[in-house]
């Protein structure tokens, strides 16, 4: 297995974008554990990179790492970089909420609040910005028109989000992270409780809002891999075994174990 | 890269080998076709030209049901990587092995009109090239079935040779005819059937150049040996007068 991800394709994404996020070096630890070894990987600014590899492989740890939600727990460390436009997110000093609006993350369950659906998008940019009524309305408009579901709750934004369908929560769940305006979104498993039309839902609102934001994806589903990222990497015992585009990867992966994976010959 | 771990879905295996199993027959089936053709134009046996041109439509079947599996694998089990490439291979080489079986069934009736043809002039070479064309069907389907490169590299570098000698044969049977043109009906034929053996030639390096790719992941960089020139050659009373 290849210590890093070659250098080439380190420093540029399939399409040349440069990079938004870089991570060079990364080692994290869940106590003794080391999660994650050496990893080395660039999201392209707005393109989509998909995270592949079997459970426990540090896929979701990394995702974890990028916006820091680790910080909330013990013991728990990171070393190594994570630059975001150049700037090392897991250094010390950091305003931990000012990242959180910049690397949005959406979760495998929707994870609305107990709110209307209008105050679900409010209650974040309330954190951050001060609006007046006329600016929140039209940032909650814009959310969820962005979020592609305007259409379905327009009529009932005053209404509880918690009596919307599994695919309306989650595409709430993305409007809520991208009100905000961030540069990166993480999706972790965003549609692995998602039936087939809201799964391909979110994955054309994944294709519309690369336009604007950075995007990593983590999914169990080679075809939703292949079909929404534009790089993907896969991870296996905390590595990152091979980074290319999802052409390279899903028609001629140059990695034996990413061939078997794939496959699914994993031994 | 070297071949896979059984998968972990056995049925899926199974419907693999099953593909590749159906591959080998239809090369089997069309390299006996093209060994009864060449039999029956330089042996001039009629019975082995009729059962060239019998099998056809076997194999025109045998095209059909590997393209139904292949399509039913492509839907109901969304390949990648190399069991994508090895699909999408064998979709490709029935396709140029039913081309090949029907030049192989074409050489054939054309050797029924030469039966009982006077031919003043030995079929050596054409034996030779009938016997290259074989050997190189023949490798290239064991290549495919034992995922073989050096094989398949071989057979794609030899079809040079095989156009060098179509070449000669072509000059040869120009030469008989102004010789005497009692030959022209012959040899007309006989270049239809140069032709054929010729173009089988060309399927067989299209079937290595697949075997290759769905082997290591790329095409083959090398620019194709092509050989045949017959199109650009003078004839031989002209040849010199400019």
């Amino acid at each position: 297995m290849p210590e890093s991800m070659p250098l080439a394709l380190a420093e540029a994404g399939p399409r040349g974008a440069a990079a938004k996020m870089s991570i060079r070096a990364l080692d994290f630890y869940y106590g003794d554990n080391r999660a994650l070894k050496n990893v080395s990987l660039d999201l392209p600014d707005r393109q989509v990179t998909g995270m592949i590899g079997p459970s426990g492989c540090g896929k979701s740890t990394l995702l974890r790492v990028l916006n820091r939600m680790y910080d909330l727990y013990p013991g728990q460390r990171a070393t190594g970089e994570v630059l975001l436009d150049g700037e090392n997110i897991i250094g010390p000093g950091l305003d931990l909420n000012l990242l959180r609006s910049r690397v949005g993350m959406v979760f495998q369950k929707p994870t609305p609040f107990p709110m209307t659906v209008y105050e679900n998008i409010a209650f974040g940019v309330r954190l951050h910005e001060r609006l007046s009524r006329t600016a929140m309305d039209e940032r909650v408009e814009w959310s969820l028109t962005r979020a592609a579901i305007w259409d379905e709750v327009k009529d009932r934004l005053r209404s509880s989000a918690i009596g919307l369908s599994g695919g309306q929560q989650q595409r709430l769940c993305i409007a809520r992270s991208i009100a905000v305006r961030p540069d990166v979104i993480l999706l972790d498993e965003p549609t692995s409780a998602l039936d087939p039309i809201s799964t391909l839902k979110v994955e054309e609102l994944i294709d519309e809002l690369k336009q604007d934001f950075t995007i990593a994806i983590v999914t169990h589903n080679m075809q939703q891999a292949a079909r929404c990222a534009d790089q993907v990497a896969f991870f296996y015992l905390g590595e990152v075994v091979e980074v290319g585009s999802a052409e390279q990867i899903f028609t001629a992966p140059r990695e034996r174990l990413t061939q078997e994976y794939i496959t699914g010959r994993f031994g | 890269m070297p071949d896979s771990p059984i998968h972990t879905n056995k049925r899926f295996e199974q419907e693999t080998r099953r593909l590749r199993d159906m591959i080998i027959e239809m090369g089997g089936l069309v390299e006996n076709q093209v060994s009864l053709a060449c039999t029956a134009v330089i042996e001039r046996d009629a019975i082995a030209a009729g059962q060239a041109v019998e099998q056809d439509p076997k194999v025109d079947a045998l095209e059909r049901e590997v393209e139904q599996f292949a399509i039913r694998l492509l839907a109901l089990r969304q390949p990648v990587a190399d069991d994508l490439r090895h699909i999408f291979a064998a979709i490709k080489i029935t396709g140029d092995l039913e081309r090949i079986g029907d030049y192989a069934a074409n050489v054939a009736k054309r050797s029924l009109v030469l039966q009982h043809a006077p031919l003043p002039f030995s079929l050596s070479g054409l034996s030779h090239m009938a016997v290259l064309v074989q050997d190189g069907l023949k490798k290239v389907i064991d290549s495919f079935g034992e995922h073989d490169i050096a094989k398949a590299l071989e057979v794609w570098r030899a079809d040079e040779e095989i156009d060098d000698i179509y070449n000669a044969l072509f000059r040869e049977l120009m030469t008989y005819m102004m010789e005497d043109p009692r030959n022209i009906s012959s040899c007309a034929h006989l270049l239809f059937i140069a032709k054929n053996l010729e173009r089988i030639g060309d399927h067989a390096t299209n079937v290595a150049e697949i075997v290759y790719y769905a082997s290591m992941g790329q095409p083959l960089a090398e620019a194709r040996p092509k050989g045949e020139s017959s199109a650009l050659l003078q004839t031989p009373d002209r040849a010199g007068e400019e």
